[in-house]
């Protein structure tokens, strides 16, 4: 069988789910007869560099670099998985959602306790840096997404069940240890 | 002596009493009915339509119907299950369930029918409202960003002269379970563990203890919710 082709990201993550993929341990050996990667942190490649077949995306959408990135994994995978609580829902970052932008910006940048080095109340307003977001999106949100793997992080079993049945086709029966919100 | 009835659920005959409620009945005899805003020992209110069954093509509350002699009930279907499970996506979406940050999770019945249910995404839209926190009660703090209006705690938290410590305030999308001022400063420490106990989800939280039952050995960490009354 040819090697079906991976890209992973991490959007506003915390680089937890990229974490659990290790957790399947000694399987990392198989995974790597069944896959290759491509653009991933895992390899550091930074680019697409061929037409992907499984996209994952780790963390939801918080700026418009998030947003970017998602769209050209929609754009160069065949099939998209959101993986983990903050890609499906927007996890711990979305805290802010409820908060208006210019409030969380003052808060972290000019009222907080440990903003004593800002003495001129700037901003960041660098070209270079992205855009925040009005709040944080999940994934579906912004691109179609093809399947969900819950968890924080995601289970490794989940991770790699749900990965091999992809891959081989094969029928996918989760016990219900693996799914979990947390 | 009661009068004893029969009624099928799915088929299955059931023998019950008569007055019994269909959700009490199917427990009962090993039939699981998902409940959320149902609580033994507190009338049903019938609010959270997640005991939704189907009687003669009509869909019913199970906590408030009463069985009665000859009624077929359908519950384990497709169909129903499929209703049950937008309910729980529809709470997921209209509140601010953040689940790995929640002392509840682990031991939440929202979260644990969303497991057994398989809700691997919502199909509604985020909602994520602005919603607030009080901590002023020294036993308790009240998170509306996590409260399904069940009205649980309204119903069995009272004092020893039957005064309710929590009340719904305003109405529809305003509405929220408040904890009184008052008597929310002067709740005991063991009513404020039973509220906490009571509330479905994480909404009533005891303060100072937290996190003290590790994950793997939560309530619903291994088993899903309803295996306790499924034979």
């Amino acid at each position: 069988m040819e090697k079906k082709i991976i890209a992973t990201t991490s959007l506003a993550g915390c680089f937890g789910c990229h974490m659990s993929v290790l957790d399947i341990d000694e399987r990392i050996l198989d995974l790597i007869e069944l896959v290759e990667f491509n653009k991933s942190p895992v390899d550091d490649i930074k680019t697409f560099t061929k037409p992907v077949d499984i996209g994952i995306i780790e963390g939801g959408c918080c700026n418009s670099e998030n947003v970017e990135v998602l769209r050209s994994f929609r754009k160069n995978c065949k099939i998209l998985i959101s993986l983990g609580e903050c890609a499906i829902m927007g996890g711990l970052p979305a805290l802010r959602n409820g908060i208006p932008i210019e409030e969380c910006l003052n808060e972290a940048y000019i009222n907080g306790p440990t903003v004593g080095l800002n003495t001129q109340h700037i901003l960041p307003n660098d070209d270079e840096l992205p855009m925040l977001l009005d709040k944080v999106y999940p994934c579906h949100e912004i691109v179609k997404i093809d399947y969900y793997l819950p968890g924080c992080p995601p289970r490794a079993d989940l991770i790699w069940e749900a990965l091999v049945a992809l891959i081989t086709g094969s029928k996918l029966d989760l016990p219900y240890e693996v799914i979990k919100f947390d | 002596m009661t009068n004893k009835i029969k009624i099928k659920i799915d088929g299955k005959e059931i023998i019950t009493d008569q007055g019994k409620t269909i959700v009490e009945a199917a427990h009962e005899n090993g039939i699981f009915i998902p409940t959320l805003c149902n609580f033994a020992g507190a009338l049903p209110k019938g609010c959270c339509r997640m005991c939704t069954i189907k009687i003669n093509n009509r869909f019913m509350t199970s906590c408030t119907t009463p069985a009665a002699h000859g009624m077929e009930v359908e519950n384990n279907t497709n169909e129903i299950n499929d209703f049950r499970k937008g309910i729980i996506e529809l709470l997921f979406v209209s509140g601010n369930h953040f689940c790995p940050s929640c002392e509840k999770s682990g031991n939440c019945e929202l979260q644990a029918l969303a497991y057994r249910y398989q809700m691997m995404v919502p199909r509604f839209p985020y909602d994520f409202p602005m919603k607030s926190v009080d901590g002023s009660s020294p036993y308790i703090i009240k998170d509306q960003n996590r409260c399904i209006l069940c009205k649980r705690c309204i119903k069995t938290i009272k004092d020893d002269q039957g005064r309710h410590y929590f009340a719904f305030k305003e109405r529809g999308h305003k509405l929220e379970v408040l904890l009184d001022d008052k008597m929310g400063k002067e709740i005991s420490s063991a009513l404020a563990k039973k509220a906490m106990e009571n509330c479905p989800v994480g909404s009533i939280i005891f303060k100072e203890v937290g996190f003290e039952v590790p994950i793997g050995q939560r309530k619903y960490d291994h088993k899903p919710i309803g295996s306790e009354i499924e034979n």
